[in-house]
């Protein structure tokens, strides 16, 4: 057991499958001696060596199809997109080869890689470093894409995700990076994958939400307990393919549905998650679903940013509406 | 070990064009006229019979291929094609030049090169015809299947030679795409890595002069595709890609080099396309026959045969046998594939991950039952 941020179970978990699996190999810009730009690799060289842990030029679409030609030949690259605002040129081959190799071979070549990436707001960082683009990949067909919420889920789902025989994006919350610690057993035991967590039961109101919001949520749901409102927070942790099992579940016990991401509103997961909701679980519903997230605008710069991210007080709110229905 | 400069027996410019190409020293290579002369710098293997008989009968091969996958799709029993036609001696003159452990990265036009590496016309008949199981093919099992999105394919040679030099393999990655290609960042960004590495990569360009109706001149204002590696520090020459003996000669150095940790090479071979873009393309409204027609007097099949004859007595019996044997081959490949029966559409998801999730697996058998997922 070690009381660790979240950054630190990201390098636990890289340094983890490093040792037990040669065929892992990490790349990425700055991800080598400099051991990135958030540390998630801090060390790894100097303990590994440049043939596992390798800087890269600046070339986001190649360092993404490389790990596509490495994956084929039965390597596991592990591949560091410095930030999820930079992925774009990595989305074609990400879309058109990673997600598409095992189908359109028929299983002769696969492609066991993941692509980590820090995303998501809140820290005052500059232009194009506060993005949360997962609906985006989360619509591609043949992809996994999971986000943890916390250290412990950050060791094991990243662990689970290198092992995993096929690609895997993981955005990790860089808010969150060093927000808190944990005791995490260092012990190489991974957590399921396409599994959603309930990290508070409740019987009043489903709260849905993934990443950095589980922070929100939570706060949200320990002020509306001193109400005597008891939400349950259900972190989906992957996207897809996603646990509608629980998911369901849920909103079936409790009848309300609260769904928060910090995405624009237009195409975010959320609406995926709405939608299934109405078609599998509307008869149980008694209230309508109430999405938490910022309106189809820009991540404004940080001077404006408080604006944008959902609070806990919002989440608060809206959890109020629905109850005041049925 | 190159042809020299060749310039005034260039009659018809495009497969020999050399204008500006000096400029940054880039050396061109050429041993075969179109009229069937060797020049006395040609390599060992080119004065082999027997190897010049099976490079022609690779090339005929392709040809033919070609030729019945337009006509199975004129016939409504083939998809989109991308005919080869003119381009033989690119495909068959790298994949003759290659190791059974290299790996071939292709674009979509390199049916000869697929063919010479043991993939099969029945495999490959599946693929256009619309069938995912065609690139699972028994032959090459390395080697990558065809590259539809342009020029995406280059950053998956870096990967899998860098596979090879982690592996301490003499092994090379050979990747293939079109002059229409090298404008992407793909090229210029998997050039670069390969470079920086020192990896094991031919980078080589089948320049047909057009990129559906986009000519060479509209599509870059470089003098030569090959001198885009300079930039990337990687060395890069020009072959007249209807000799498959330079294709061939170029090939094998360049691997040579790679086998040895020398890196990374580019090499463009100019060709040209004779045939429409694909089948669903009508060249006519770009470009019209007296632009087209000089083009023929240079195709690599007949180049080689005019050799043959010449120089190594190459009898009509011969040619009638070949041409029978692989008339043959192709009718039979034809009726192969036609008779394989279509995948069980509950197949549709089972290839998506290695274990299907549950909400896949339940999509999956309603599409199994005529439902829509
Ligand atoms: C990225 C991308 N853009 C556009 C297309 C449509 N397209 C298919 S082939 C082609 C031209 C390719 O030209 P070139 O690279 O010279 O190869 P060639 O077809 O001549 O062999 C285009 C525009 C595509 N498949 N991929
Ligand atoms: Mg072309």
């Amino acid at each position: 057991m070690a009381e660790i941020t979240l950054v630190e179970a990201v390098r636990a978990a890289l340094a983890h499958a490093l040792e037990e699996d040669p065929s892992v190999i990490i790349l990425g810009e700055d991800v080598g001696v400099d051991g990135g730009v958030f540390r998630a690799t801090e060390g790894l060289w100097q303990r590994f060596g440049r043939d596992r842990v390798r800087d890269t030029p600046l070339s986001e679409a190649a360092i993404a199809g490389m790990a596509v030609g490495l994956a084929a030949q039965r390597f596991r690259p592990v591949v560091e997109i410095q930030f999820q605002g930079f992925i774009h040129p990595a989305l074609d081959q990400v879309a058109n080869h990673a997600a598409r190799l095992r189908n359109r071979t028929r299983g002769r070549l696969t492609c066991p890689m993941v692509l980590r990436a820090p995303y998501g707001g809140g820290v005052h960082a500059p232009e194009h470093h506060s993005e949360s683009i997962e609906a985006i990949f989360a619509h591609i067909p043949g992809l996994r894409v999971v986000i943890p919420s916390s250290p412990g889920r950050a060791y094991g789902l990243l662990l689970s995700a290198i092992r995993d025989p096929d690609p895997v994006v993981f955005f990790e919350p860089k808010r969150l990076y060093r927000a808190q610690r944990e005791e995490v057993a260092l012990d190489g035991a991974g957590l399921p994958l396409d599994t959603a967590f309930t990290l508070r039961e409740g019987r009043d109101v489903s709260v849905i939400t993934w990443g950095a919001m589980t922070r929100e949520c939570l706060e949200a749901a320990e002020a509306l307990a001193g109400d005597g409102i008891e939400a349950e927070v259900v972190d989906m942790a992957t996207l897809k393919p996603y646990d509608a099992a629980t998911l369901l579940a849920s909103v079936r016990r409790t009848g309300r549905c609260v769904i928060v991401h910090e995405a624009p509103r237009t195409g975010g997961f959320g609406g995926e998650i709405a939608a299934r909701i109405a078609e599998e679980a509307l008869d149980a519903l008694v209230a309508p679903i109430r999405r938490v997230c910022p309106p189809d605008i820009i991540p404004p710069l940080p001077k404006l940013e408080a604006a944008y991210m959902p609070t806990a007080a919002e989440i608060c709110a809206a959890v109020r509406e629905v109850m005041a229905w049925g | 070990m190159h042809g020299g400069k060749e310039d005034g027996e260039v009659g018809i410019q495009p497969c020999g064009d050399r204008e500006g190409s000096d400029r940054y020293g880039i050396p061109f290579s050429r041993f075969l006229t179109p009229d069937g002369a060797l020049s006395d710098a040609a390599p060992g293997f080119a004065s082999d019979r027997g190897e010049l008989a099976a490079l022609y009968a690779g090339m005929l091969r392709t040809r033919a291929f070609d030729a019945k996958a337009v006509a199975l799709q004129r016939t409504g029993r083939l998809g989109t094609y991308a005919s080869s036609l003119g381009q033989e001696g690119v495909s068959v003159g790298l994949a003759s030049a290659m190791r059974a452990e290299d790996v071939l990265i292709p674009s979509f036009r390199e049916h000869g090169a697929q063919l010479w590496r043991g993939t099969r016309m029945e495999e490959l008949l599946l693929y256009w015809g619309g069938d995912e199981r065609g690139s699972d093919f028994a032959g090459p099992r390395e080697d990558f299947p065809v590259c539809v999105p342009v020029g995406t394919q280059y950053p998956h040679a870096v990967g899998v030679a860098m596979a090879f030099t982690l592996r301490g393999e003499a092994r090379c990655a050979v990747v293939v795409g079109g002059d229409g290609s090298t404008s992407r960042g793909d090229f210029h960004e998997a050039l670069n890595m390969a470079g920086v590495w020192a990896l094991p990569v031919v980078f080589l360009i089948n320049n047909n002069q057009w990129a559906i109706s986009v000519p060479r001149e509209a599509q870059t204002a470089a003098a030569t595709l090959a001198q885009k590696a300079i930039g990337a520090g990687l060395p890069g020459e020009q072959v007249d890609g209807c000799d498959v003996i330079a294709v061939r000669d170029a090939m094998e150095r360049a691997l040579a080099r790679g086998r040895a940790g020398g890196g990374a090479t580019v090499i463009e071979c100019i060709t040209y396309r004779l045939s429409d873009h694909t089948t669903a393309d009508d060249a006519t409204r770009y470009r019209d026959d007296t632009q087209v027609s000089p083009h023929w007097a240079e195709e690599p099949v007949t180049r080689l045969r005019e050799h043959l004859v010449q120089a190594h007595g190459w009898t009509r019996q011969e040619e009638e046998e070949l041409r029978a044997e692989t008339h043959a081959a192709v009718e039979a490949a034809a009726q192969a594939y036609l008779d394989i029966a279509p995948q069980p559409v509950a197949s549709i998801a089972d290839y998506l991950f290695e274990t299907l999730p549950p909400d896949l697996k339940a999509a999956r058998d309603r599409v199994a039952e005529g439902g829509n997922g």
